[in-house]
């Protein structure tokens, strides 16, 4: 009959953590990569619509957003419970759409400029009168490319 | 020399700091999820313009109220049926007279291809939901979608979506996005 050698130490090993911070540096920049930055955070409510044609947006430095639909709860009682319109970080009229069109092309150089799209990310429930307004205000800006934004359905 | 062992770095702190930098990323980025229908404005018209006569053969007219409800070829329609209306339209493979003419393009790649002389229509109310703007929008790039994908099986017998840019350029040529919007009307009073 063998006999096993009972060992002394009753302490858990301590486990080699060498490696835990290289897997955790590995998703960091995982998603350091596959993300962007939040730009800026948003004062209106949006759930856009879905549709099954839709594309990607490509090269997102080559976009500018234009927000559009209910102020948040939070801000409800500054901004009113009607649809508004939000330009990078302030909320902002139809009026203000033709000077937001001329700084954002400031911004990029004169080639870039011209390729610059507009997104329009409204709320399904708003208007067309107010999109309407913002597409006229966009088109005598000359900022002729825009893109819906949706989200993705399934064709049944 | 002596032998001397390095001593033992104590590196478990380092998981907790790099778990510390990836929930910060984590919070203060998002995934790129922007999807969606890109379109062309028209340029600002000048002054003295006047729009070129259309015949009504070539015109597919679709209009929305501000009810939501979608009335296109002069009848209210459901808009499960667009799509297929507007292929019929802007396809006339029949050659039908009451649908639009076509006339004859040199294509690169394509050669000699009829392109379709018909427009889309479409003129929404100012009570419009931008929920229906968007479906009756999206059923009408479906619609030239697969008027696309139809044609690239046929010549290049390969999906659209997979063909080169020469190529995608072509079919963009045979089958334009031919949809036209009308000034919005107002029947449904001020807002």
């Amino acid at each position: 009959m063998a006999r096993f050698k009972q060992k002394n130490d009753k302490g858990t090993p301590a486990l080699n953590m060498g490696s835990m911070s290289d897997i955790i540096f590995m998703l960091l920049f995982f998603f350091m990569v596959i993300t962007t930055m939040r730009e800026s955070s948003l004062f209106v409510k949006i759930t856009p619509p879905k549709g099954s044609e839709v594309t990607k947006l490509e090269k997102k430095s080559l976009v500018s957003y234009i927000n559009i639909g209910v102020p948040q709860d939070a801000y409800a009682t500054k901004y009113g419970s009607e649809p508004r319109i939000q330009l990078n970080d302030q909320i902002a009229d139809v009026s203000d759409i033709r000077q937001f069109v001329e700084l954002e092309k400031n911004q990029r150089t004169e080639e870039d400029s011209k390729l610059l799209t507009f997104a329009i990310k409204a709320d399904g429930k708003v208007k067309m009168g107010m999109i309407s307004d913002v597409k006229q205000e966009l088109r005598a800006a000359s900022a002729l490319k825009i893109f819906y934004n949706a989200s993705k359905e399934v064709r049944k | 020399m002596s032998k001397k062992s390095t001593p033992g770095l104590n590196t478990s702190s380092m998981s907790d700091i790099s778990f510390l930098l990836l929930a910060f990323f984590l919070m203060v980025s998002n995934i790129n999820t922007d999807m969606g229908i890109a379109r062309r404005l028209p340029p600002p018209l000048p002054p003295d313009f006047t729009p070129p006569e259309v015949r009504e053969r070539n015109i597919f007219q679709v209009k929305i109220n501000r009810n939501d409800r979608i009335l296109f070829n002069k009848e209210v329609g459901d808009i499960s049926l667009l799509k297929e209306r507007a292929k019929e339209f802007l396809g006339n493979p029949q050659d039908l007279p009451n649908l639009p003419q076509k006339e004859m393009v040199n294509i690169p790649l394509l050669g000699t291809y009829p392109v379709s002389k018909g427009v889309i229509s479409l003129q929404n109310d100012r009570g419009t939901s931008y929920d229906t703007y968007f479906r009756v929008q999206n059923e009408l790039t479906a619609a030239i979608n697969e008027m696309r994908d139809e044609l690239s099986r046929q010549k290049f017998s390969r999906p659209y979506k997979d063909l080169d840019q020469e190529h995608k350029d072509a079919i963009d040529k045979a089958i334009p996005v031919a949809i036209s919007e009308a000034e919005p009307k107002n029947t449904g009073g001020t807002k």
